[in-house]
């Protein structure tokens, strides 16, 4: 995709003025966070559960030389195939080559972000094959020419008569006259023209939540569906996934399945939780006749081992773009990247590069939700502060802003001229505020007061009111 | 090098470790043949008395319908009686299930019993469940000729035996007796576990019932 993250900023404030974004943005916000605390609510053991899914997830990751020998060794014995990928350029050819093979004109696909980070739709059409997107959502938004505004609901910056305007526009060989109306409608019309696709399929892909070493199996948790169509009926399946999806046994799993679920949509378990190991067996009468994994680094190495490892414990389940009042505020577009929200801000610069991610950190007011949400107890806002100080070391903050902290850590650093300082400011900030206690522009700070009202200060800095509260206590 | 070597060698060089390590391999060795399971919730627990109570619950709560015959013979004569009340044809696909073939479809005259795998023609298909997993209301299908994999997403409508025995209480005891009967670390091609049927809430997150699998789950427990 075009990753636009450099230019933030304009796509933050674009996004606040997009009447139809901002409706449907409301989902998220009341959706998403009441479906999790119900289900939260329902499992006392669910703060215990957290803690063994992330002490599983650290010990794979510092094992994982050791666990992806052992899950290659049970793919193979099964009667797949193992594909490592550097990049995503090598994940690309590796993926084409399969398709060549079989010389595959349509593929179908299951949800995956994984092929998203790697561009494979676009690198599919410019080799003359058609990827076909059966995840309603990913379909709604292929159709569109856009890439997913949310890991586990591509479409959720959307409304109902966009999706209605989308089918009509591309569905032309259904009758002009339907009703499309109601969510029910819109959902049959896609379920009857990807039917037909499931069948013409050469192959199906695939992304995975979970690969598991004692197994050799992949691991797909959806409610629709769609993948387990995908790579059932598509005679070759394709399975691509980042390293960082292994865990050690089916008993590991189950642990992070229990998290899983109850952190994204707020179900115990999502409908169709699916392992697949290896081609379909001699007796089977369905499923595929041949199957590969593409396990793709691309970054993720050059993570282990340093203060971006625990990133990888990451199961992509949305929380914390659920619960980011950033996301709420400009939806997962703005992030330019294909990451978005929390999670995004801490990985897109990991992967791209801080030159291109480096804004998305700062895209955080640090409130902590995303942290206190996260199943697998990622510590994101301690990570978005590594990735502020890198930008700063490497001079990438803007200059107003270095100058800024400059001015400010001079005060700090001596602080009797600080507090003396802020003894005469914090009057004359209350002064500004007038009656309505509210300041309406500061000077050198219009882009923060531009878009919001800035509470006037009481007048007293906090140590004056301090001593004063100590003087009263001392004295009663 | 290969991407392979290359990337291993990578992980090593991050991690700073050799790969050669005893202690670590030990740890990787005694993990998978373990394979302990971690903490199990109280309702996983639960004696076989009050899991089908609980199966039977969430199975409901995500939009399963439930019938529970005596024997397997009553599963034909519960199989028409549903499809009459769907208003389906008098018809279903199904695998070639020892405990499906012995349940006597051919009792049922007036029902047309199909066999072998889906091509998506079928409104209705019956499977057998070699389990079940009580904490969440959720089916354990293994594929094979038994129950073809089609069969649990085709047809829109989706009929599953499962006998009572078999209904266990949580994630781990499935997982125990897949192992039981394909050997520990082994699976079949596929392993559905099933809760609920098929929906999207992909638009305006509004659940629909019924995206690309089944739009209805009947659950038949047997016993």
């Amino acid at each position: 995709m075009q990753i636009t993250t450099p230019n933030f900023k304009e796509n933050a404030t674009r996004a606040l003025n997009d009447a139809p974004l901002q409706k449907a943005l409301k989902n998220v916000e009341i959706g998403f966070i009441a479906k999790r605390l119900a289900a939260v609510d329902a499992l006392p053991e669910f703060e215990q559960l957290r803690d063994n899914a992330r002490d599983i997830k650290n010990h794979t990751l510092a094992h994982l030389d050791l666990y992806l020998e052992e899950y290659e060794k049970k793919v193979i014995a099964s009667g797949g195939h193992v594909h490592f990928a550097e990049t995503a350029e090598d994940a690309r050819a590796i993926i084409l080559d399969i398709c060549r093979k079989r010389n595959a004109k349509t593929v179908t696909k299951g949800k995956s972000m994984i092929t998203e980070e790697i561009g494979l739709n676009d690198f599919f059409e410019k080799n003359g094959i058609t990827p076909v997107e059966t995840d309603l959502g990913e379909y709604i938004i292929q159709l569109r020419g856009e890439t997913p505004s949310h890991i586990i609901a591509p479409a959720v910056h959307l409304n109902k008569d966009q999706v209605e305007a989308d089918f009509r526009r591309v569905h032309t060989h259904l009758p002009a006259d339907r009703d499309l109306t109601e969510h029910e409608a819109l959902l049959n019309e896609a379920r009857l023209v990807l039917r037909q696709r499931y069948f013409e399929a050469d192959v199906g892909i695939t992304g995975a939540n979970f690969l598991v070493a004692e197994t050799g199996s992949s691991v797909i948790v959806t409610n629709e569906g769609n993948g387990d169509l995908t790579q059932t009926l598509g005679k070759c399946h394709v399975v691509v996934a980042s390293l960082e999806k292994l865990v050690p046994t089916l008993n590991d799993c189950s642990q992070i399945l229990r998290v899983l679920a109850r952190s994204a949509t707020g179900q115990d378990m999502s409908v169709y939780t699916t392992f697949s190991t290896g081609p379909k067996r001699a007796e089977d009468p369905d499923g595929p006749e041949e199957y590969h994994v593409v396990l793709l680094d691309n970054g993720r190495t050059a993570m282990l081992g340093t203060e971006f490892q625990e990133m990888l414990r990451c199961i992509r389940c949305g929380a914390c773009m659920n619960h980011c009042p950033v996301y709420h505020a400009v939806g997962g577009h703005a992030y330019g990247a294909v990451y978005p929200g929390p999670m995004g801000a801490v990985l897109t610069p990991s992967l791209s590069g801080i030159e291109v991610g480096g804004h998305l950190p700062n895209a955080s007011t640090f409130c902590g939700r995303c942290e206190s949400v996260c199943p697998m107890r990622i510590p994101l806002p301690k990570m978005m502060r590594h990735w502020r100080e890198r930008e700063f070391e490497k001079h990438l903050t803007p200059t107003a802003a270095r100058y800024g902290l400059k001015f400010w850590a001079f005060f700090a650093r001596r602080p009797k001229l600080y507090r003396a300082a802020v003894s005469v400011a914090m009057p004359l900030l209350s002064w500004l505020g007038g009656s309505s206690r509210r300041i309406h522009s500061l000077p050198l700070a219009d882009g923060w007061t531009k878009h919001r009202e800035m509470p006037a200060p009481e007048g007293k800095t906090f140590l004056q009111a301090w001593a004063e509260k100590q003087a009263r206590e001392a004295g009663r | 090098m290969s991407a392979r070597d290359t990337i291993l060698a990578k992980v090593r060089r991050s991690l700073a470790v050799s790969g050669d390590e005893a202690a670590r391999r030990a740890a990787v060795a005694e993990r998978l043949s373990d394979a302990k399971a971690g903490v199990i919730p109280a309702r996983g627990q639960l004696p076989q008395d009050e899991r089908i109570a609980l199966f039977s619950k969430y199975a409901e709560k995500y939009g399963a319908t439930i019938a529970r015959v005596a024997s397997i013979e009553d599963l034909p004569q519960e199989v028409s009686r549903y499809l009459k009340s769907s208003n389906l044809p008098a018809s279903v696909r199904m695998g070639d299930d020892v405990l499906l073939k012995s349940a006597g479809f051919e009792r049922e005259p007036m029902l047309t019993v199909l066999s072998g795998a889906s091509d998506g023609t079928d409104l209705a298909g019956v499977s057998h469940a070699r389990g079940a997993v009580a904490e969440s209301g959720t089916l354990v299908l293994a594929s094979g000729p038994d129950n073809p994999v089609t069969i649990n997403f085709l047809p829109e409508h989706h009929i599953v035996a499962v006998r009572a025995e078999d209904i266990g209480a949580s994630l781990e005891e499935a997982f125990a007796g897949i192992a039981a009967t394909y050997g520990k670390g082994e699976m079949p091609r596929t392993v559905n576990f099933v809760t609920g049927p098929s929906r999207s809430g992909d638009i305006e997150q509004k659940i629909i019932m019924g995206a690309h699998g089944p739009r209805a789950l009947h659950i038949v427990i047997v016993g």
